[in-house]
């Protein structure tokens, strides 16, 4: 790791001042930077911790709406009794990110920003249409994610929350890389009021996307039978020595239809 | 068997330190001044070095020392060696390319080590890593083994014409020819076994201290064998004679072979220290050690398995291409030949076997023993045979294996081994109750009524352990012996000390060694303790590895012990004034036979220290010495069955039972031996099905950490069963045959063998990845 | 450089790090507590699990000033004097370790996991949760063997102490 001076913010006003400082980063549960410093692949001058704010903390559930503070750990949301209730997708999603320790410190706001093409909460907040909340504005989840690595955050922006209204049906389908066991496919499925949504992650060249084919196979009918005959095109996505374009094309039909399956029982 | 005494399962000694973090590995050794090195390495598999600017790097903050190759070279330390000379069938020696310790104009695969930088911190040694300026001119790289032959091909060393190390053979070739002539069916397949990285959970590491005003030299190295390492860098890399070089070797975490060989970093640590006049640490990140630890495996056979129209194998042909990467390592040459084609008979009784030999350079790291070593090798080769054969010829697989058994013994295969002794019915029986083999038919059904494919397979291993009788591995090219040390130093008040060349570095020395003190005197198992990994408390050995220290390091302690045990007796029977042959040791007790006389243990130790009335012309004290040379190999076998369920959609595999039944002769302690297969198993299985290192064809390793690696989870593995049968060992007084490698050995072709029986296929390759499952699957629907 | 003050294994311990050290760097050098360990660079192989105000995280992966101000519990601190804690006891007992690099993290894992299922544990529960420890050398089969048993241990002292407080 390359020398770095760290900063504990006293709050989210003050972590907008100090990301001014140098080539400062936000450091949240630290699970996808600290990684990316030790090897050197990331050299921010400084960062800004925003890991203990209680305003960045909890789970909020009112009615069908949800909000999670961008500090929120993977493992509070995995746990949370009232997010199980509404919306146990979600939590069950959490549960399956990494390993327990790395759930204990890793945060959604963190995952988010991060945008990693194979993570899971992208693939879920599209999904569930979810908004993303910064200290400068709200942002749709359809724009948020903009590609391998990136997002709508602009410069010293800070993720603050996201919120989401709880659909009646969602689940996850995890199909892990089996080294890093990040998502290689990852299929997350919504019956809400707007109809069916579905977003997969993992897979795509250009990161996280919605499922044209998916949604409008199960715009008509929300049945994994529905999704029999589904051809996913391999165009557009992803190859590498883990797995072939085809194979996760496969694998997209496959994750959305147990998806389906797993959101309807 | 006593509560602590052979046969018992006796908790381990050594756990107490290890569950309460007081365990000390070399990345724990602190000497006071230590400073911390890092080694700039080569990012290419193939360049020529045409400068290195170090002056940038010399001025960072906290740097002590930036040192290359050159000044290496001038201080006189030697080329790394291959220690065990192989020759071409057509009597020229084996072309062994120089490897120096830090390349001076050449580097041939990404990781080879150019520049060492010592400063205050690893932080601040990594940061002037960065500032050293290399500048390469780039070759074409050759990765893949049958390709770096081919004529055209990039040339890696000046001494290897097309890369060819040599070109060995053993067998009867004609003979061989012959039989697949004149055979009922003849078997044919190529088979490939995959490149493994051996991934100890401890990365390496070296701590060279140079101390001036002794003129003397430690080096603290994560080493399955510090003697050999002592020897071989005082030897063959003039770091410092023998005399004036100590080497400990702490707590080690685990080796799996790759251990064993001498590698640059600690010579070059060694010799920064006396450079830079600091004590200097070195501890590999893992990456490192994906990049520059001897990597395991790596063949690809032709093989051809003739049978009579009875299903008798009538011979057995192997023509194999081994890659041993961009430099020989230690023992990278009797890999893929002794202990590789020697085992090509397995359990079955083949009259004519012939097999060829071809290594090879490569712009990879370097290939050497990785657990099982070579065994692993001709097993799957030979078990993936007897699978398909079976298929071929339309029998059972357990039947054609019952047909071509070994039954008496000794016996002399054609590929130089004497089998001693085996029941290799009774594995595979053992084996066959344990999975039910007989309901699998209906559990497939029921499987398939889910829409998921079943299969099961096995496999008969066996493996040549116990390395080795020193004479006979030195007619074959060994430039050591295989032998083992003891000394058991009983103490004036009788507790005991036994002195080892074996090295533990996870098995278990020091309780199962000191059950056959405990057993041979009755004292309690904590007043024996075990001493090894140090050159300065134990004379030589010759380490572990080769499931050896079962057969060949405990039995020098059995001989130290005949002779302790001789000589108290001498001195109980002085002092009880009996006979020496009346004598008995027992319980911590020495009495005279049918009497009532008796000394305590401790008794008849402090004796021999005070002298005072000691037989006459008896030297005091009571310490032995023995070295224990084998006289032959030992010959663990047994059967593995593996049970699987595919899901087709994804390909993915469930390991839905796995049966490894062993026969490894007398045991000494089951709960350690149980661990030893469970281990081997894990990394058997994690060769079938999810390990493989990969290099692109520009020689990048693209498998260069976890995240890409696939080491075998908790979550990947079922628990195993696992049971023993025991024809006792002939060739050692304690019958015992060695149980570090089976698992590893016996395992991939029995998940292989399930798999290929599950899809309706012949071969997949291994890792058999959800991916590649689910392509085999496509292949064959199309 | 940052002052980093803890309370580790019960003892209050403050020094003077960088602010790149990790977690792991400032136990293992400053303290000299090098039972935690490092085994990879990916956080993937948990040799250096630990626990954080309750928590089993990853070492490697936490500045030390990150865990300033928290309370830490190494596997140095798990016994109670010269009493082996429950897992620990049933490691050595079930031989769930064997070169013992992975033991002190396999074993923070293990008693975290097992405060988390407080109502007790199945083989494939305890293999899912540890995802993030790699061990080279047991093939896990004791490993799993050890921390079921553990954990009944465990379930049975609890229910003890509640009736004897009862
Ligand atoms: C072994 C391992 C396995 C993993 N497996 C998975 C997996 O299976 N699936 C998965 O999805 N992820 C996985 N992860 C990643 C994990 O989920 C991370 O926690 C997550 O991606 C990043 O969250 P963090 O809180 O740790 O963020 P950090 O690492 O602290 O930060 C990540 C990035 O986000 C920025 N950032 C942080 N907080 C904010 C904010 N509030 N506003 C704006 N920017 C911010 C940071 O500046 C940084 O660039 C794994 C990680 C590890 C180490
Ligand atoms: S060292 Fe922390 S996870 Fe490997
Ligand atoms: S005991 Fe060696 S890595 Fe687990």
């Amino acid at each position: 790791m390359y020398s770095v001076n760290y900063h504990r913010a006293s709050s989210v006003a003050d972590a907008a001042r100090q990301l001014k400082n140098g080539d400062a980063k936000l450091l949240s549960g630290g699970m996808t930077l600290i990684p990316a410093m030790k090897t050197r692949l990331a050299s921010p001058s400084d960062l800004v911790d925003v890991s203990r704010l209680k305003e960045l903390q909890g789970v909020k559930v009112s009615g069908k709406t949800v909000t999670i503070g961008a500090a929120t750990t993977h493992y509070d949301v995995s746990t949370d009794e009232k997010l199980k209730k509404v919306c146990p997708a979600l939590a069950h999603m959490a549960s399956l990110i990494g390993d327990p320790a790395v759930r204990h410190r890793g945060t959604i706001g963190g995952s988010i920003a991060n945008n990693d093409p194979a993570a899971d909460y992208p693939a879920a907040l599209l999904a569930l249409g979810a908004t993303i909340v910064t200290n400068k504005r709200e942002i749709a989840a359809d724009k948020f994610f903009k590609g391998l690595f990136e997002t709508a955050l602009k410069e010293g922006e800070i993720v603050t929350a996201v919120s989401f209204t709880a659909p009646a049906k969602a689940a996850y389908q995890k199909f892990r890389n089996p080294a890093s066991r990040y998502a290689i496919v990852g299929v997350f499925v919504t019956k809400g009021k707007d109809g069916a949504r579905a977003a997969v992650t993992g897979a795509g060249e250009d990161g996280v996307f919605r499922s044209k084919e998916i949604e409008a196979a199960l715009a008509k009918n929300f049945d994994a039978a529905a999704l029999g005959g589904l051809k996913v095109p391999a165009k557009g996505l992803m190859s590498d020595i883990h797995a072939s374009a085809d194979y996760r094309a496969n694998l997209i039909a496959v994750m959305a239809k147990r998806a389906v399956a797993a959101a309807n029982a | 068997m006593g509560i602590e005494g052979v046969g018992a399962r006796v908790a381990r000694k050594e756990d107490k330190r290890f569950i309460t973090g007081g365990g000390r590995y070399v990345d724990d050794m602190v000497v006071p001044g230590m400073k911390h090195a890092v080694f700039v390495r080569s990012p290419h598999a193939h360049a020529h070095i045409k400068k290195i600017d170090v002056k940038k790097a010399q001025a960072m903050p906290g740097v002590v020392g930036v040192l290359t190759g050159k000044e290496l070279k001038a201080d006189g330390i030697g080329n790394l060696i291959c220690g065990w000379m192989i020759h071409s069938k057509d009597g020229t020696p084996m072309k062994m390319g120089a490897w120096s310790p830090l390349a001076v104009d050449k580097v041939r695969y990404v990781g080879d080590a150019v520049v060492i930088v010592v400063a205050d911190t690893k932080g601040q040694a990594r940061d002037a890593a960065e500032a050293v300026e290399i500048t390469y001119k780039e070759l074409k790289a050759v990765v893949d083994a049958t390709k770096a032959i081919q004529s055209g091909a990039p040339q890696i060393h000046a001494e290897a014409e097309n890369n060819l190390i040599f070109d060995w053979e053993l067998g009867d070739g004609k003979a061989t020819d012959a039989a697949i002539k004149s055979a009922a069916h003849v078997t044919r397949m190529k088979i490939v076994n995959n490149r493994l990285v051996p991934n100890a959970m401890e990365p390496r590491a070296a701590l060279g201290h140079y101390d001036k005003a002794e003129d003397h030299y430690t080096c603290w190295t994560t080493s399955q064998n510090p003697h050999v390492a002592r020897l071989v860098m005082s030897a063959f890399y003039n770091v410092a004679p023998e005399n004036k070089l100590r080497v400990i070797a702490p707590d080690v975490g685990g080796g799996f072979g790759s251990k064993i060989y001498i590698y640059p970093e600690e010579i070059v640590c060694l010799w920064a220290s006396k450079k830079t006049g600091v004590p200097v640490k070195w501890v590999a990140d893992r990456t490192e050690s994906f990049l520059s630890d001897a990597h395991g495996r790596d063949h690809v056979s032709t093989v051809e398995m003739a049978f009579d129209k009875d299903n008798r194998i009538t011979g057995l042909k192997v023509d194999t291409i081994a890659n041993l990467g961009a430099y020989m390592s230690l023992f990278s040459s009797c890999v893929p030949t002794y202990l590789y084609a020697t085992l090509l008979s397995g359990q079955y009784n083949i009259p004519a076997i012939h097999a060829n030999v071809r290594t090879v350079y490569t712009n990879t790291a370097p290939v050497d023993a990785y657990r099982g070593a070579g065994r692993p090798e001709a097993t799957y080769v030979l078990e993936r045979m007897m699978e398909t054969a079976a298929r071929e010829l339309g029998v059972s697989p357990a039947e054609l294996r019952r047909r071509n058994f070994i039954t008496s013994f000794p016996h002399q295969t054609p590929v130089i081994m004497a089998y001693d002794a085996g029941d290799y019915n009774a594995s595979l029986d053992a084996a066959m109750k344990a999975a039910d083999y007989a309901g699998f038919t209906k559990r497939r059904a029921d499987a398939a009524k889910q829409g998921k494919l079943r299969g099961i397979g096995m496999s008969c291993y066996i493996e040549a352990c116990g390395l080795a009788p020193s004479s006979a591995v030195g007619s074959l090219g060994a430039g050591v012996g295989l032998w083992e040390s003891a000394e058991v130093r009983v103490n004036a008040v009788g507790t005991i000390e036994v002195l080892t060349g074996s090295h533990s570095h996870g098995q278990g020395h020091e309780t199962t060694f000191a059950q056959l003190v405990t057993q041979r005197f009755g004292v309690p198992i904590d007043s024996v303790s075990i001493v090894h990994g140090d050159t300065d408390k134990v004379q030589m050995g010759m380490g572990t590895y080769g499931s050896r220290s079962g057969a060949v390091g405990m039995s020098a302690i059995v001989k130290a012990l005949d002779k302790v045990e001789a000589k108290a007796k001498k001195i109980a029977a002085h002092l009880l004034e009996a006979d020496e042959g009346d004598i008995v040791i027992e319980n911590g007790e020495v009495k005279v036979a049918g009497t009532d006389k008796s000394l305590p243990w401790f008794q008849v130790a402090l004796a021999s220290y005070t002298a005072h009335n000691l037989p006459a012309g008896m030297e005091p004290g009571l310490k032995e010495t023995a070295f224990y040379d084998p006289s032959n190999f030992t010959f663990p076998a047994g059967c593995y069955i593996c049970e699987v369920e595919i899901d087709p959609e994804t390909g993915t595999t469930e390991i839905i039972q796995f049966v490894a039944a062993d026969d490894f002769g007398n045991i000494i302690n089951p709960m350690i031996v149980e661990g030893q297969v469970h281990g081997g198993i894990a990394q058997g299985v994690g060769q079938a099905l999810l390990e493989g290192a990969h290099y692109d064809s520009s020689g990048q390793l693209l498998t260069a950490s976890y995240m890409d690696y696939t080491m075998p989870r908790a979550g990947d593995l079922p628990s195993f069963k696992v049971s023993t049968s025991n024809t006792p060992c002939p060739g050692n007084p304690l019958g015992v045959k060695g149980c570090g490698e089976a698992g590893a050995i016996g395992s991939p072709p029995a998940v292989i063998n399930a798999i290929t029986d599950a899809l309706g296929v012949v071969d997949i390759a291994m890792p058999a990845s959800p991916a590649t499952v689910w392509a085999t699957i496509r292949a064959t629907k199309h | 450089m940052s002052d980093v003050s803890l309370t580790v294994n019960g003892r209050r311990v403050s020094g003077n790090a960088e602010d790149r050290t990790l977690l792991v760097h400032f136990l293992r050098e400053h303290l000299g507590l090098t039972g935690t360990h490092v085994g990879c660079d990916t956080s993937q192989c948990g040799a250096c699990v630990v626990h954080v105000d309750g928590r089993a995280v990853k070492s490697c992966s936490m500045l030390a000033v990150q865990a300033s101000g928290s309370t830490v519990v190494t596997i140095e601190g798990l016994a109670d004097g010269a009493e082996l804690h429950p897992v620990q006891a049933a490691f050595k007992e079930h031989h769930g370790l064997q070169c013992g690099f992975c033991t002190p993290g396999m074993i923070m894992t293990a008693t975290d996991m097992i405060a988390r299922h407080p109502q007790g544990l199945d083989e494939a529960t305890v293999r899912a949760e540890l995802e993030g420890n790699i061990c080279r050398c047991t093939g896990y089969h004791n490993i799993v063997k050890a921390i079921l048993a553990a954990s009944e241990t465990m379930a049975k002292g609890a229910k003890g102490k509640a009736k004897q407080a009862a």
